[in-house]
């Protein structure tokens, strides 16, 4: 394999192979900033990878009072899985668990798509009859009663069919403590990227895995090529100095956005430099088989 | 965009239905085309010629001028583009309008926007009763679009109403909303008695109450609606001082409990 070095990071010449994979998004407003976020972050929380999750979901971006449809502070949320009855399952309890019971949320579609997902269809009849709809132009929405008030949730939101799950970068260090850095500035860099989420915790995973195990019905398990501490027993990809491995994953709205968000954290370890931060960038594949969605590194070097 | 104009010559000896003239019948249509179109009178047909005088334009944009209060049927079925009024119109202004936009920039006489699907109608003055509601027989009044009276509107105002925005900026008449399916009624200053009468479901919202309220309608106390925030933010394109009353602190009042009880009439509070 080719290796390219940018300001001394090396780069492997080498790409990301990502799916397709279906996503929703919803804006969950609140009466402040705080409980808008704080319903976001328990919508998406155990939902960083579809293998254990059911589907893998993030908070996209902050919208500010004129951006939201109620004139509140809100967060575009995202939520991705690998099928239309899955996505709209886990879309279905999320909302219901974790944005109808908190303090004074509305919830919205935050998507178009030819196709819709319910919504509020799914939630109304937690109103025990006394849930009213309101509809305005081609907007539907539902009231439902609540101990605060009412929760205006919007009927449906759509369904993005063509949205990409899986992009990475894996990060390679000397120390933990510098790997560390540099996923945490890719990952800061990736979160300012419109329609992608990194969905791990703080957006970085440090237990990377590969298909299938030596145990019978264990779909994932450990990726042994990239842990350090198997560098001699296993056929790795790690060079003698590398003590440290960590990735992130992107899902995206669309493969351009994904394409940029895996840019965006590029960039950001780059010019952290090899002393400060990670000393190379890798990216995880099957071997191009798999997954549509081909990122090679060397089309989005800085 | 040059109008299609059309200035009627004289008030009309009877009623004229003007239905015949609307953006998409009209469209494709030559000058001399249109002014022989059979409009119906009530005891016989004239040629459109007879009664106005034709300045041809762009059919998508109809200005019908010197209207009065004899011109029936103005804007129906109209499926988009726009006419505006200039002066009164008689009965069933934008009757079963499914698109487009119509502005009267006078009086509506009664029926106007009766069981209407979709699109605007702005009616500056004051609209007759039955605004919105429908005809003797049929089941339900307006199913959809967005209505704005600048004036007051007369008796049962959305009667039978299934769906859609109908704003009324000044008074209503007696029976506001009556037998409302569901939709949205608002009323920037008092209704005449008994609004909502029979309602099943569906919102009136009322800037100062009404003369006399059925008292089939039970007090559930004042609350700051988020859905009628939102609702501000939708209908402020089309009214201010609807968009204003709804984001104002609003009584709400839940019924027709002599028929079901979804329903509700929101009283504004100026305090």
């Amino acid at each position: 394999m080719r290796v390219l070095t940018v300001k001394g990071v090396r780069i492997d010449d080498t790409f990301a192979e990502a799916f397709g994979v279906r996503a929703t998004a919803v804006i969950i407003t609140a009466d402040t900033a705080r409980w808008a976020r704080q319903a976001a972050q328990a919508m998406t929380g155990f939902a960083t990878s579809v293998i254990g999750c059911g589907c893998e979901a993030g908070i996209d971006s902050e919208l500010s009072p004129t951006q939201t449809p109620d004139g509140r502070p809100g967060l575009r949320v995202l939520l991705f899985s690998i099928s239309t009855a899955e996505l709209q399952k886990q879309l279905q309890t999320r909302v219901a668990q974790c944005v109808l019971t908190s303090p004074g949320s509305a919830c919205y579609a935050g998507i178009e798509g030819e196709e819709a997902l319910k919504l509020g269809n799914a939630l109304r009849y937690f109103g025990d009859g006394w849930q009213i709809s309101k509809r305005f132009g081609n907007r539907h929405f539902w009231r439902i009663p609540v101990m605060d008030g009412e929760f205006v949730c919007e009927a449906t939101t759509g369904l993005e069919k063509k949205a990409v799950g899986g992009g990475n970068l894996l990060i390679i260090g000397r120390t933990s403590k510098a790997t560390l850095t540099a996923a945490e500035a890719a990952a800061a860099a990736i979160a300012k990227v419109p329609h992608v989420i990194a969905p791990f915790p703080g957006g970085i995973v440090r237990s990377g895995s590969k298909i299938g195990s030596k145990y019978k019905g264990v779909p994932a398990s450990t990726n042994d090529a990239y842990c350090p501490t198997l560098r001699g027993v296993t056929k790795t990809a790690l060079d003698a100095d590398a003590a440290c491995v960590l990735e992130i994953v992107i899902d995206g709205l669309t493969s351009e956005a994904v394409a940029a968000a895996m840019r965006a954290g590029i960039a950001a370890i780059v010019k952290l430099g090899p002393r400060r931060g990670a000393m190379r960038i890798s990216a995880g594949n099957y071997g191009g088989k798999l997954g549509p969605h081909h990122y090679h590194l060397r089309d989005l070097l800085p | 965009m040059r109008p299609l104009v059309l200035t009627l010559r004289r008030r009309p000896d009877q009623r004229l239905d003007l239905s015949a003239l609307v953006p998409h019948l009209l469209a494709g249509k030559r000058a001399a085309q249109i002014e022989r179109i059979a409009l119906p009178m009530t005891h016989r047909q004239v040629e459109l010629a007879e009664m106005f005088r034709l300045r041809m334009g762009d059919a998508e944009y109809i200005r019908i001028e010197g209207a009065c209060d004899r011109l029936d049927h103005v804007g129906e079925a109209m499926i988009g583009g726009e006419i505006v009024v200039d002066g009164d119109v008689g009965v069933q202004a934008g009757r079963l309008m499914t698109g487009g936009r119509l502005t009267l920039r006078g009086d509506a006489g009664p029926w106007a926007a009766s069981g209407m699907k979709g699109g605007v109608i702005e009616i500056l003055g004051a609209a007759d009763a039955h605004l919105g509601g429908p005809l003797a027989g049929e089941i339900a009044g307006m199913r959809g679009g967005v209505v704005v009276v600048r004036g007051r509107a007369g008796e049962r105002a959305g009667d039978r109403m299934r769906r859609g925005t109908i704003v009324i900026e000044g008074a209503a008449g007696a029976y506001a909303g009556s037998r409302m399916i569901a939709g949205t009624l608002i009323v920037g200053h008092q209704a005449g008695p008994l609004p909502g009468f029979l309602m099943k479901r569906g919102t009136i919202v009322l800037g100062e109450g009404a003369s006399a309220m059925s008292p089939t309608f039970v007090d559930c106390g004042q609350h700051e609606l988020l859905a009628m925030r939102l609702w501000a933010g939708f209908i402020e394109p089309y009214s201010k001082r609807a968009a204003a009353l709804l984001r104002r602190p609003l009584r709400r009042l839940a019924g027709d409990m002599a028929v079901l009880g979804p329903g509700e009439i929101l009283i504004g509070n100026r305090n």
